[in-house]
C-alpha cells in the first residue's frame, strides 16, 4: 500500500465503520476488513476504481465528492478517510466540514505543495511543481485546490477542529526525522486526523 | 436432476451461446396463497435452464424477468430463430453470468403468457380460461412460487438472484422474503417503487388495451377477438419510455420514410413506422390480460409501505451483499431511483456496491451489451462464485476486461 495508506491503517481502530470518500480501488478497506473486522463503504468516480472495489467485494458507491455528503446521517460512522482528493474538490472546506458532520473523526492526506522540492520548483526555476505526488501539469491537473501542510492547520484551526495526529510521507515512506520537525518543508504527503473540539 | 440441456453441437450457434434450450414445466399442487387474498389451488411454471447444477447445488442463479419477458432469457429455441433469449448478452459462457460455473434458471412468472398459469390457462372451478379473472398477482407472490421451484430442483439457496427493471424488484423482494436463501443481489436499472410518472404511463398503456372493443371486459379470447389495437398502443406508449430521447433522436431523427411530407395522418416519420412495427409485433405474440396483470405488480412493488415508507427498515432483513446498477439515460428508472435503494441500504447498514452506467440508451441498456456494464457485472458474478467456493471455469477468462 502506499505510504499514507499504511499509517491511515494504523489509525483506525478495530471494528470501526467508516467512509472512504476516493475509495480508488479498495485496498485499504480490504485490508482494513480483512485485518481489522473494519466495516463501511468507499464513494468513488473512476469505473476502474469501481470495478475493482467490486471485485474485492468492497461497498463502493459511485458518488462525486462535489455533490457532498448529504445523503449520510449525522454521527453514522466512527471515521471519515479521505486520501488525495481534498485538493481536487471544489471546496475542500465544506467537505471538511461536512466529514465531521457524518463521523467524530476524519483522517485527510494530500500533497504538501510546501514540499521543499516543490518549492525548488517554483521558486527557483519558476515552473509549477511536477512530481510524484503531483504528476500532473498545469493545465490538466484535476488538483484545483492545492494547499500546504501549514494552511490545512489554519483552515482546522478557523473550523474550530483538534488535530489528534499529524503526520507526513516522502516518496513510499514514512517521513524520517526532519519532516516530523519541519513537516510543512520535509512533508511530501500531508496527513492529518482531526476531531471536533469537544 | 436438471442437466444442462444445452446442445452446443450446432456450428451455426456462436461458441459463447448456451445453445439450444427446450423450457420445462413444473406442475404445483399445493395451494397458493397470493397477497390479493385469493389462492391459486394449483398451477405450473414454465422455466429453462443454463449449465449444470453442482452436486453441492451450491452454484445456482436465478434470472427474474422484467415486464414483458419470460423464461427465454439465452440460448435459442430453434437453430434458425432469428434472435436468442433476450438476456443472452450476459448469460453464456465466458459471459458475466458464466454457465461454465453457474446453473441458471430462469422462471415465466405466474399471470404470463408464455406457458405458466396465467389469464389463457384455465380456471378449474370454471373450466373456462381466466381471462380477467385471474388475480392479481404482486412481485411477492412471484417470489413465493420461485422459492417453490427452487425446492422443487433441490436449491436451498440461491448464489445470486438476478434481474433488471420488473425483475430487479422480484430481486428486492427476494433479499426481504427469503434472506437466508440468497447469497447475492444483483438488481439492475430497477426501482423501490414506481413514481406517479411510472403509473401514469402504466395507466395510459391500461386504458389503451381496456378501451379497445375487441378487449370484450377481458373475454376476448372466449370472443374469438384479440384487442390488438389496444396493445398496440400500451406498447408504443411503454416504447418510447425505455428508449432516451438522445437514443431515439440518433436512431430516427426526423427521418421521413419518403422524401415528400404528404400532409396527411399516415406513416411519414421513420420513428412512427418503428413504433408501429414494434406495437403490431409485439401485439401479436403477448397477452393483453398479462400486460394489465404486469403492470399492476409495478404500481404496487413498494416494500417500505408497510413500514411508513421506511426503506431501511423494509430492506432489515436482508443479509445478502447488493449491486446495484443503473444508466445514465434511463429516465423510466433514472440512476436517482437506484440511488435511493442505495442509501436505504446503506442505512441499513448493508453490503452494497452501486454504480451509474453511461449508456445513451435509456432503460432497454440493461439488456444490451456494453463493456463497463459486463465488466462490473462480471466482477460480482466473481465474487459470488469465490464465496460458494465454485472451482474456475475450464477456460480461463481474463480477470476483468479494461474498457
Amino acid at each position: 500500500m502506499r505510504a499514507d495508506l499504511n499509517i491511515i491503517y494504523d489509525w483506525v481502530a478495530p471494528n470501526a465503520h467508516v467512509l472512504d470518500l476516493a475509495c480508488g480501488d479498495g485496498v485499504l478497506l480490504e485490508t482494513l476488513a480483512r485485518d481489522k473486522g473494519v466495516t463501511g463503504y468507499g464513494l468513488e468516480i473512476d469505473p476502474d476504481g469501481i470495478t475493482r472495489c467490486v471485485a474485492r467485494g468492497v461497498s463502493v458507491i459511485e458518488h462525486n465528492l462535489d455533490d457532498g455528503l448529504a445523503s449520510f446521517s449525522d454521527q453514522s460512522y466512527d471515521q471519515v478517510i479521505m486520501t488525495q482528493a481534498l485538493q481536487a474538490l471544489r471546496r475542500p472546506d465544506k467537505m471538511l466540514h461536512e466529514m465531521l458532520r457524518v463521523a467524530d473523526e476524519g483522517i485527510i492526506t494530500f500533497p504538501n505543495f510546501a514540499y521543499w522540492r516543490h518549492r525548488v520548483h517554483l521558486g527557483l526555476r519558476g515552473y509549477m511543481p511536477v512530481s510524484k505526488s503531483l504528476p500532473h501539469a498545469w493545465y490538466d491537473t484535476p488538483n484545483i485546490h492545492l494547499s500546504t501542510f501549514n494552511d490545512f492547520e489554519h483552515l482546522c484551526r478557523d473550523q474550530g477542529l483538534v488535530i489528534v495526529d499529524r503526520a507526513v510521507g516522502v516518496g513510499n515512506h514514512r517521513g524520517h526525522w526532519t519532516s516530523r520537525l519541519w513537516p510543512n518543508l520535509f512533508g511530501e504527503i500531508a496527513i492529518f486526523r482531526v476531531r471536533r473540539r469537544a | 436432476m436438471p442437466d444442462s440441456h444445452s446442445a452446443n453441437t450446432d456450428s451455426q450457434l456462436p461458441p459463447d451461446s448456451v445453445g439450444l434450450i427446450t423450457p420445462e414445466t413444473a406442475r404445483f399442487d399445493t395451494p397458493l396463497a397470493l397477497a390479493c387474498g385469493k389462492t391459486l389451488s394449483a398451477y405450473d411454471l414454465v422455466y429453462e435452464t443454463y449449465g449444470t447444477l453442482n452436486a453441492e447445488r451450491t452454484n445456482a442463479v436465478l434470472v427474474c424477468h422484467a415486464l414483458s419477458g419470460h423464461h427465454h432469457a439465452a440460448g435459442y429455441h430453434h437453430p434458425d430463430d432469428r434472435k436468442p433469449g433476450w438476456w443472452d448478452a450476459y448469460i453464456g459462457p465466458g459471459k458475466p453470468v458464466d454457465t461454465q460455473r453457474f446453473f441458471v434458471i430462469s422462471v415465466n412468472n405466474l399471470g404470463g403468457c408464455h406457458g405458466s398459469t396465467g389469464p389463457l390457462s384455465h380456471n378449474p372451478d370454471t373450466g373456462r380460461l381466466w381471462g380477467p379473472d385471474f388475480p392479481v398477482v404482486t412481485v411477492s407472490d412471484w417470489v413465493h412460487s420461485q422459492a417453490r421451484l427452487a425446492d422443487r430442483l433441490g436449491i436451498e439457496r440461491f448464489a445470486a438472484v438476478i434481474g433488471g427493471s420488473l425483475g430487479g424488484m422480484q430481486v428486492m423482494q427476494w433479499s426481504i422474503d427469503y434472506p437466508k436463501r440468497i447469497a447475492n443481489a444483483a438488481v439492475i436499472a430497477a426501482t423501490p417503487k414506481l413514481s406517479a410518472q411510472n403509473i401514469a404511463f402504466n395507466e395510459v398503456a391500461r386504458q389503451a388495451i381496456r378501451s379497445d372493443p375487441d378487449f370484450a371486459d377481458g373475454w376476448y379470447a372466449e370472443h374469438g377477438s384479440v384487442p390488438k389495437r389496444g396493445l398496440k398502443l400500451a406498447r408504443m406508449v411503454g416504447h418510447i419510455t425505455y428508449l432516451s430521447a438522445d437514443a431515439m433522436g440518433s436512431k430516427f431523427g426526423r427521418d421521413l420514410r419518403s422524401d415528400d411530407l404528404h400532409f396527411g395522418f399516415g406513416v411519414e416519420f421513420q420513428v412512427e413506422s418503428y413504433l408501429r412495427y414494434q406495437g403490431d409485433t409485439f401485439s401479436s405474440s403477448f397477452d393483453a390480460n398479462t400486460y394489465l396483470l404486469m403492470t399492476k405488480a409495478l404500481d404496487y412493488f413498494d416494500p417500505a409501505a408497510e413500514y411508513s415508507g421506511d426503506l431501511a427498515q423494509a430492506l432489515a432483513p436482508a443479509q445478502c451483499p447488493f449491486l446495484v446498477l443503473s444508466f445514465s439515460s434511463d429516465w423510466r428508472f433514472p440512476p436517482s431511483r437506484s440511488r435511493e435503494l442505495v442509501d436505504a441500504l446503506i442505512h441499513a447498514g448493508k453490503r452494497v456496491c452501486s454504480a451509474i452506467i453511461d449508456s445513451p440508451y435509456g432503460h432497454d441498456a440493461f439488456l444490451l451489451p456494453e463493456p463497463r456494464y459486463q465488466a462490473i457485472f462480471s466482477a460480482f458474478m466473481q465474487r459470488a462464485a469465490q464465496a460458494a467456493e465454485l472451482a474456475a471455469p475450464p477456460t480461463a477468462q481474463p480477470e476483468e476486461s479494461q474498457p
